[in-house]
């Protein structure tokens, strides 16, 4: 459908596959990202389509990197488009000051996938602010068919402006599917070519190149940019109204929630006193049309999730012009109407519009929420998180745990960003102690181990994943090995970015759009960096925890261990089970066998339960993925394996 | 729009499929809108995937609609149908997403989350549970699709078995003519004809019941 799909035609499209859909229209040349729930399947879905569209495709080592190379084949004079979550703005931000100061000069968009309410992250961070303290323009897309046409529009927006225009999808939106009518595929030869030759500072030609004693030409220069926007956010399609004229309540809003706010007045049934005016152009604002509707309104709810960064900005433009406005009475994060953590749904806008209005929300069946509520506290057991039956990270963390209580020094795991963050949890036995930003395990463990002069002696392990070693661990690495920190980095090679979808990173030979390419050792590297390092079999559960044991008690500088095993759900397995397990009725003490049922209780693997009738373990054969670990942890030899054929 | 869409029994139609991570939830939603998105209705699908999803409660939230796009997200009591492939995750939608009106199709087959298996919690009964989702349903069809899954090859297909159930409840102009055409754009010819056994399997689930 990405490239098949003719103009005219109406599909159902994710959020994600019609901003893909919006770059190959616009004939995007270079497309660069790092994976990141919910931004993946953008890049994705562009790199497979890549050999048959005249793209390049690469999953970077991280997003610094994938902007880096985004900005390279614009200033080759190509269309390129950068991808990544809200997180991995913060990465790519020092090159981002930079390319913003300078400028672009093919067509650049960044695409940043946020996460309000923390659906998939461990933060609901933003990157909104960044287009208003770095100065570029900022779009969100207010709904799926303005999440295609919203994309094609910003590369011509960034060519009319040489410079970097931020795309703002949020989770409800990218994960999300809906309607969208196709446009045309160009058919783009482009030629790449960096024309360095012309003067300093030249739009088109010259070095790209942020020099002191040019800065106060080059900010004016983009401030001047953004001031040629005004003109042409005014009369722009992606900002709507839809009300009455002078509406009782103004409501304004941009991204996912234009739907929730829509719904909102339905359901209440204000449409005769709300008006509904929706931001495409988010920031900056469209000066003369954003100041008309607010001439026409006395009260304005802005209605946007976690910060109140429109709130602010339209407050400041109120104020501004407070002469021709008059006063405005604001509603939204500062007075609380609108919650500031957490995402919003209809149900939350409605209730904002409700208090402003002064009226009650329709209520549903008020008994029956609350009989259903009481049999869900029991009927509805609570799902914790668990990793998968089979994840070689359960092993992994079986032997640390153990190797750490082993040694009683009260030593601890600083862990990172990826499945193994469940390892906080029962499901990975408590085993992480801090959990940050990605590689900031090893960069605290590089702290932490330089402790000893104040009487620290507790063991200091951190643990990373491979598509994490190479993306941030690396220069803390470096850092922990030259200033001979005394820690364990535990590498869980998993091979690939397997919570994000299986995506290649350097240390696998194979590139995004499916090509061979050299793969990186990563023991190789770290021995070339200095570290002592060992491999193990996290499936063998008595040489890992040997072998984990032996690295603790080495106090001399930087040990690494990488425990090398695919993810359960690693194509690479296809499903296939090594052993098939069983119990033997025999062997299996029950209750009485004095383990208090250490597989169950302690080792929580999905794929191995508890019958109460039989009083034993029994494995669930749908579920079970067949790694054969279990059978090692089981104290009377109950669980058996079977190699299978 | 033509006379099938009119035959929306609400407008918009809230559907919620629901099930546990891993259980097809994210295909037969899809598979429900790219059908309701050929009569020409406005569909959106709400739903969050990802690795945090690996074991968790998911659901996807569907609203079908002949006038416009409504949001990914349903509001509180408005769903009027709730297709469950696990049955505690029924009670957990009802709890959140029910009303008196609300219909159910429920697989009956438990999956039985972490805290169960340890023993931190316990797990309602067969009875309890029916006992509930009647309790608070205007209809609620009981069907076994894992067994019958199981006989075609693959647990898995336990979620085509719910899209074919839906399609006899007979709340969406849902035929199996449709469901064929949506199912062969998504899958390789190999895979239709036992697609479209589940399809046939879990209908007559249904119609057996009426």
């Amino acid at each position: 459908m990405l490239i098949n799909g003719r103009k005219g035609q109406q599909v159902l499209m994710m959020g994600n596959e019609a901003i893909a859909r919006g770059a190959l229209e616009a004939g995007v040349n270079v497309v660069a990202g790092y994976p990141g729930t919910p931004s993946s399947e953008i890049t994705q879905t562009l790199a497979r389509v890549a050999p048959k569209r005249n793209l390049y495709v690469e999953w970077s080592v991280n997003e610094k990197v994938a902007l880096e190379v985004a900005a390279a084949a614009s200033f080759a004079g190509l269309r390129s488009m950068c991808v990544m979550k809200q997180v991995g703005v913060n990465v790519a931000a020092d090159f981002l000051l930079h390319l913003a100061l300078y400028g672009t000069r093919g067509g650049m968009v960044l695409v940043s996938c946020e996460d309000p309410g923390a659906l998939s992250s461990t933060n609901e961070g933003e990157s909104r602010l960044y287009a208003q303290m770095m100065e570029f323009p900022l779009l969100e897309p207010g709904d799926f068919q303005e999440a295609l046409d919203m994309t094609r529009w910003a590369f011509e927006l960034s060519e009319s402006i040489r410079n970097v225009v931020m795309i703002r999808s949020v989770t409800r939106m990218s994960h999300a599917s809906g309607n969208v009518t196709l446009g045309e595929l160009p058919e783009r030869t482009a030629r790449a070519y960096y024309d360095f030759k012309g003067p300093l500072l030249g739009d088109m030609a010259g070095p790209v190149a942020t020099l002191p004693g040019t800065v106060d030409f080059m900010h004016r220069r983009q401030q001047e940019k953004l001031k040629k926007l005004e003109g042409l956010y005014d009369a722009s399609p992606f900002n709507t109204y839809t009300g009455p004229e002078g509406p009782e309540l103004l409501v304004i809003t941009s991204s996912a929630c234009h739907l929730y706010c829509r719904e909102a007045i339905e359901l209440l049934e204000v449409s005769g006193r709300v008006g509904l005016l929706k931001l495409g152009t988010t920031w900056p604002l469209p000066p003369r049309w954003l100041e008309s509707h607010l001439t026409a309104a006395e009260k304005v709810l802005v209605v946007e999730e976690v910060l109140g960064c429109m709130e602010n900005t339209i407050k400041a433009f109120a104020m501004e012009r407070i002469d021709r406005i008059g006063p405005t009475a604001f509603f939204g994060k500062a007075d609380g109407a609108v919650p500031s953590t957490n995402e919003l749904n209809p149900d939350r806008v409605m209730a904002a519009m409700a208090g402003i209005l002064q009226i009650t929300p329709p209520g549903l069946a008020p008994e029956y929420a609350a009989r259903a509520a009481e049999i869900a506290k029991t009927g509805a057991p609570v799902r914790a998180l668990t990793l998968c039956p089979g994840c070689p990270h359960r092993a992994s963390f079986w032997s640390i745990h153990q190797a750490m209580a082993m040694d009683d020094r009260e030593g601890f795991v600083c862990g990172d960003i990826g499945c193994y963050t469940l390892a906080a949890a029962g499901t990975g036995f408590h085993a992480l102690k801090t959990i940050h930003a990605m590689g900031s395990g090893a960069g605290l463990a590089s702290g932490f181990g330089k402790l000893a002069a104040f009487g620290f002696h507790q063991p200091v392990m951190a643990v990373c994943g491979d598509s994490t070693f190479f993306h941030a661990v690396m220069p803390a690495l470096v850092n922990a090995v030259h200033h001979r920190a005394n820690i364990t980095l535990v590498i869980l090679d998993n091979s690939g970015t397997a919570m994000t979808g299986f995506q290649p990173h350097p240390g696998i030979g194979v590139d995004a759009m499916g090509g061979t390419a050299p793969a990186l050792d990563i023991p190789d590297i770290c021995r070339s960096m200095g570290a002592k390092v060992s491999l193990c079999d996290p499936f063998d559960i008595p040489k890992t925890r040997k072998t984990l044991l032996a690295q603790v008690e080495d106090t001399d500088g930087v040990k690494v261990v990488v425990m090398r095993q695919p993810c359960a759900l690693s194509p690479q397995r296809k499903h296939k089970k090594g052993f098939r397990m069983s119990i033997d009725p025999e062997r299996c003490l029950g209750a009485s066998c004095g383990c208090n049922r250490l597989c169950t209780r302690v080792f929580k693997c999905p794929g191995l339960t508890w019958d109460r009738e039989n009083d034993s373990a029994r494995i669930d054969e749908v579920i079970c993925a067949g790694c054969g670990v279990c059978a090692s942890i089981c104290p009377s030899g109950a669980i058996q394996a079977k190699e299978d054929a | 729009m033509n006379g099938e869409t009119a035959a929306l029994t609400a407008d918009p139609f809230n559907l919620i499929i629901t099930g546990v991570g891993g259980q097809g939830n994210v295909l037969a939603s899809r598979i429900v809108a790219d059908v309701m998105a050929q009569l020409g209705c406005f569909v959106t699908i709400g739903e969050t995937f990802g690795a945090s999803q690996r074991g968790g409660s998911v659901m996807s939230h569907l609203r079908i609609s002949s006038r416009s796009s409504y949001s990914p997200q349903i509001p509180r009591g408005r769903a009027h149908m709730v297709v469950a492939l696990e049955p505690t995750e029924a009670i957990r939608v009802l709890s959140a997403y029910g009303n008196p009106e609300t219909r159910v199709i429920c697989n009956t087959r438990p999956i039985h989350s972490m805290g169960v298996i340890c023993g931190e919690q316990s797990y309602p009964s067969q009875a309890e549970m029916r006992g509930w989702i009647q309790e608070l349903s205007r209809t609620a069809w009981f069907i076994d699709t894992t067994e019958a899954a199981v006989s075609l090859g693959n647990p898995i297909f336990g979620n085509i078995m719910a899209v074919g159930a839906l399609a006899a409840a007979g709340v969406l102009p849902l035929s199996r003519d449709r469901f064929e055409t949506a199912i062969r754009q998504k899958m390789p010819e190999s895979k239709v004809s036992v697609n479209l056994a589940a399809f046939d399997l879990g209908r007559k689930m249904i119609s057996s019941q009426k």
